[in-house]
């Protein structure tokens, strides 16, 4: 531990002693002072990431009603119900850096900012909620203890809590594949293809190769992220190709092989130019998710107009009495 | 085909035109920003566990119930406006708490006593 006095020395540059933290694995706090720079990045990423959970609601939010019965009902209910937890936590976390709520969302309305592309694809069948759980979730469990030790302190307690709240996510996806795994040969048929159309943008969720890196290696000095894009792939693509056996299914990719020399899977290549064009907006629901999420916040005007007004009538109550 | 790719982090996806600007705070429709703390189990203090929107005490209790508390994590809740917190400066960390640091006589590990004296 470094004396705290060596923080506020004034021969320092704020760069040196704001480094020197990062170094020590002292956290930074709101009011600490910060490099502009690690400011907005953490305002990007982290209000990238409340959007996530908030648009990830969606292609889940899509099967309550269609749940198979109510024990799953419930499950999902619960599970789209932590999903917009972790958003609050994460918005939350992100007004310590400076922005208002009512901006970040505005940045997601109007297209601004960005949030995961996994979810830009469709669910279209009941075992989608499988492999969401499965390889969605599990995958964002990999990036996300990671981020418990993230070097901005509101950002890394939010994640310590999703994380404990997230393995219940993982673990009844994994169930409803195991289930249909079992089931007839229709529902055989119904896992695999899951399987089929999720493994891949859950590859893609870890981002492009480190090789193609520009702004990353600013974050790993911050410590805003501790582990390499491809790291993190590697080690999502080991844990996956062990998991899917226990299903006795596979995973769609023909090059996936053990590689003894590396102690590691290899597997195929991303097919990036789906990867940019769903990023840029081109994805199957784009659209679709950005409409509902702005009509959710339009609809939900009255809500909020009300609760104001109800509030404002019983302070007047309060200070009449 | 031509594409310039650029490394971005899981949920870290830069446009040009986002991100970072600080906020100026004239947002009006957003409701007041609330402190949220939890006691855990009776007999523990109420410990900060982050904060949310509310128009009022009430709403947000009810809402930290539900954001908060979903798996038995609580048993009281304490809400603040968070305009009432009031905090020491980081700037001055050191002047504030740098006097502790020589203090060590002030732990009991100070002492070195014999061991017949245990449990003291």
């Amino acid at each position: 531990m470094m004396p705290v006095q060596d923080f506020v020395r004034k021969d320092f540059s704020g760069d040196k002693i704001f480094q020197d933290k990062i170094d020590n694995e002292v956290k930074i706090e709101p009011r600490d002072w910060m490099p502009d720079a690690y400011r907005k990045t953490n305002i990007r990423q982290i209000s990238q990431h409340a959007h996530s959970e908030i648009v990830g609601m969606l292609p889940e939010g899509n099967w309550i009603s269609r749940a198979p019965s109510l024990k799953r009902k419930a499950i999902l209910l619960a599970k789209v119900q932590d999903e917009a937890g972790h958003g609050l936590y994460l918005y939350s976390a992100c007004e310590t850096l400076g922005i208002t709520r009512e901006e970040t969302i505005n940045d997601l309305h109007s297209g601004k900012a960005k949030y995961s592309s996994i979810f830009n694809y469709p669910s279209l069948t009941w075992a989608d909620m499988g492999a969401i759980g499965w390889l969605v979730d599990g995958a964002a469990i990999l990036n996300q203890v990671m981020l418990t030790r993230t070097s901005y302190g509101p950002y890394a307690r939010a994640m310590v809590r999703i994380c404990k709240e997230e393995s219940f996510h993982q673990r009844q996806g994994f169930e409803i594949l195991l289930v249909l795994s079992k089931g007839s040969d229709e529902q055989k048929a119904m896992c695999q293809d899951a399987i089929n159309r999720w493994w891949w943008p859950s590859l893609m969720m870890f981002g492009p190769h480190d090789s193609e890196s520009t702004n990353s290696e600013q974050s790993m000095k911050w410590k805003i992220k501790r582990k390499s894009n491809d790291e993190l792939r590697q080690n999502f693509v080991d844990m996956c190709a062990e998991q899917v056996k226990v299903l006795g299914m596979k995973l769609p990719d023909e090059k996936l092989k053990w590689n003894e020399k590396r102690q590691h899977y290899d597997f195929g290549e991303i097919n990036w130019d789906e990867f940019w064009n769903v990023v840029k907006g081109n994805g199957p629901c784009n659209k679709q998710r950005l409409d509902a999420r702005r009509k959710a916040w339009e609809e939900g005007e009255w809500v909020r107009e009300a609760a104001a007004a109800f509030a404002e009538k019983r302070r007047l109550k309060q200070e009449a009495a | 085909m031509n594409i310039q790719i650029r490394k971005y982090y899981y949920g870290d996806i830069p446009e040009d035109k986002t991100g970072g600007n600080i906020a100026s705070s004239d947002a009006k429709s957003d409701w007041a920003l609330w402190e949220v703390f939890i006691r855990s189990k009776q007999g523990l203090d109420h410990k900060h566990v982050g904060s949310l929107h509310a128009a009022d005490a009430q709403m947000a209790i009810e809402n930290a119930r539900d954001v908060y508390t979903r798996r038995m994590e609580g048993v009281s809740i304490w809400v603040v406006e968070s305009k009432y917190i009031h905090a020491s400066n980081p700037e001055e960390a050191g002047e504030m708490f740098e006097p502790a640091v020589d203090k060590i006589y002030r732990h009991p590990t100070f002492y070195d006593l014999p061991d017949e004296v245990n449990q003291m």
